[in-house]
């Protein structure tokens, strides 16, 4: 395997709604940030990819005019994936991978406020039978929950405390958009949103990007002092349909874990990008994040959900911890696909 | 529908409406606040001071965010390219043949798209030098489509060299 490394982070602040700036908009200033803090030009880029979703855009190939942030001079090699850009970051990883880039940008953004989101995640859905019947992804993290709670998986009371955790830890984060310190009796005193869930199992709507650079070892050590190296990166999927799949227990995490190496060495940190409090419950079991671990440190998807960026985020708050000193090892995730379908897992570690 | 199996549904009605509640963005509101007044507004890159026409966020060339005060173009330029329409489409309500022109402003390093009037098919051509023709001013919005076309001002043509670059 070649070493790549991430080797700097960028990102918005996560907004309920952005009034006035469009998605392009949202990350000019994050790109602009990241390429000014790397130190990096135009001419230095190999590659860049990037993840967003031209439905919640509402626009068809809206994500082509985020190469404006970008600038295409000289002309660029570039892809993107209608997913989290944390896949694009995989992308790139592989790029990398195979020697046909050394440096790579990567991104994603996303201003789901435009539109009425739990609806939109119903196109996600099989087209023929699922889709015309418009189950909103919050009711359908409900039937997982409802399903998880009667398995034994997790209680009421334990899905509020990842609420309390994540919006605890959220204080620490100026991007994140929910945070302070709330008690778990109170939370569950507040009524349903949709059975078993209230509103703080649901990560919140959020408008946002975030970006960062990955390069090659060689690279990596002119820009970063401590870079993040990637030691392990797997995706896997399971099916769409809700009722071929095991939903107590995330069995694609699990081995995307296992391949990616995850429990090879201590885990310092993790950050998950599970958009409901059981789901997070449920990658942290797949993981097998025992109390020693800091979970969501950032706070987590559930304190700042910029949908298309929000996993790729996840993996640069890690890279940050351990850029920082902070931590020797961390693992990051990122998910795609109704309850969680699919996902991510990367395994990142200092010198 | 047939209850027989062996016949395959060919056809599925699924209508998807979605509603979104869009914003055109700070760089393009400014430009269309702008054209309300009658006002043409363009930004330059920090780069290479290249004038964007009409106002934008970023540099699309560079990726730099574009910085300063907007700058304001005059209503005049010449004809960079055009093409003769023949062809009838669902949303343009204009009377077949037109001319469709590539306007290059005035000071502008981009080229803005519009119709040319006031010309015959044959006199139109490269470098013609032309100007917008408004609305009446009661009738201005936050539209491009205030100005309703362009029209021949009947200067020198503008010379190859000074719109070479954005053929």
């Amino acid at each position: 395997m070649r070493e790549a490394a991430i080797v700097a982070f960028a990102q918005s602040a996560s907004l309920r709604r952005e009034m006035d700036r469009n998605e392009v908009e949202i990350l000019i200033p994050v790109i602009h940030e990241l390429r000014t803090s790397a130190g990096l030009g135009n001419e230095d880029i190999d590659f860049v990819c990037s993840g967003s979703s031209d439905y919640l855009a509402g626009q068809s190939f809206a994500f082509v005019a985020g190469l404006d942030a970008v600038g295409a001079w000289p002309p660029v090699c570039e892809s993107h994936v209608e997913m989290d850009g944390a896949f694009a970051l995989y992308e790139a990883w592989v790029k990398i991978q195979t020697g046909s880039a050394d440096l790579a940008l990567v991104y994603g953004f996303g201003k789901p406020s435009m539109g009425d989101l739990p609806i939109t995640m119903a196109l996600q859905l099989d087209p023929y039978t699922q889709t015309p019947l418009w189950p909103d992804a919050v009711s359908m993290a409900a039937l997982q929950a409802r399903m998880c709670m009667e398995g034994g998986v997790c209680s009421e009371a334990e899905m509020a405390a990842r609420a309390v955790r994540d919006r605890r830890n959220a204080k620490q984060n100026p991007k994140a958009q929910l945070k302070g310190d709330f008690e778990v009796e109170a939370l569950l005193a507040e009524p349903h949103l949709v059975s078993p869930l209230r509103r703080h199992d649901c990560a919140p709507i959020s408008d946002g990007a975030a970006a960062l650079i990955i390069a090659s070892a060689e690279r990596a050590r002119q820009i970063c002092q401590r870079p993040a190296w990637i030691r392990g990166f797997e995706h896997i999927c399971e099916p769409q349909d809700l009722g071929v799949r095991d939903l107590l227990r995330s069995r694609s995490t699990e081995l995307a874990a296992q391949h990616a190496g995850a429990n090879r060495g201590k885990i310092d940190v993790a950050e998950l990008a599970a958009p409901f409090t059981h789901q997070e419950i449920l990658v942290e079991r797949a993981l097998g994040l025992g109390d020693e671990v800091s979970v969501n440190p950032s706070g987590g998807a559930l304190a700042g959900n910029p949908l298309m960026a929000v996993g790729l985020a996840r993996i640069g708050e890690a890279a940050a911890r351990i850029s920082s000193g902070e931590a020797d090892r961390a693992v990051a995730h990122a998910t795609s696909g109704p309850c969680l379908q699919q996902n991510l897992i990367c395994v990142l570690e200092g010198d | 529908m047939s209850e027989d199996a062996s016949e395959a549904v060919e056809l599925l009605r699924i209508p998807v409406e979605l509603d979104y509640t869009y914003s055109a963005g700070q760089s393009a509101s400014r430009f269309l606040r702008a054209i309300a007044e009658g006002r043409l507004l363009g930004q330059r890159c920090p780069v290479d001071g290249k004038v964007y026409f009409p106002t934008r966020g970023s540099c699309p060339q560079h990726g730099v965010p574009t910085a300063g005060d907007p700058v304001e173009l005059p209503d005049r330029g010449c004809i960079v390219t055009y093409s003769i329409v023949r062809v009838p489409s669902e949303n343009i309500p204009l009377e077949l043949p037109y001319i469709a022109v590539q306007v290059l402003l005035d000071g502008a390093d981009t080229v803005l798209m519009h119709v040319l009037g006031e010309s015959s098919l044959e006199d139109v051509h490269m470098g013609m030098r032309v100007q917008a023709v408004w609305r009446p001013r009661g009738e201005w919005t936050t539209s491009i489509g205030n100005i309703l076309y362009f029209k021949p001002t009947g200067e020198p043509d503008a010379p190859y060299d000074s719109y070479r670059e954005h053929i």
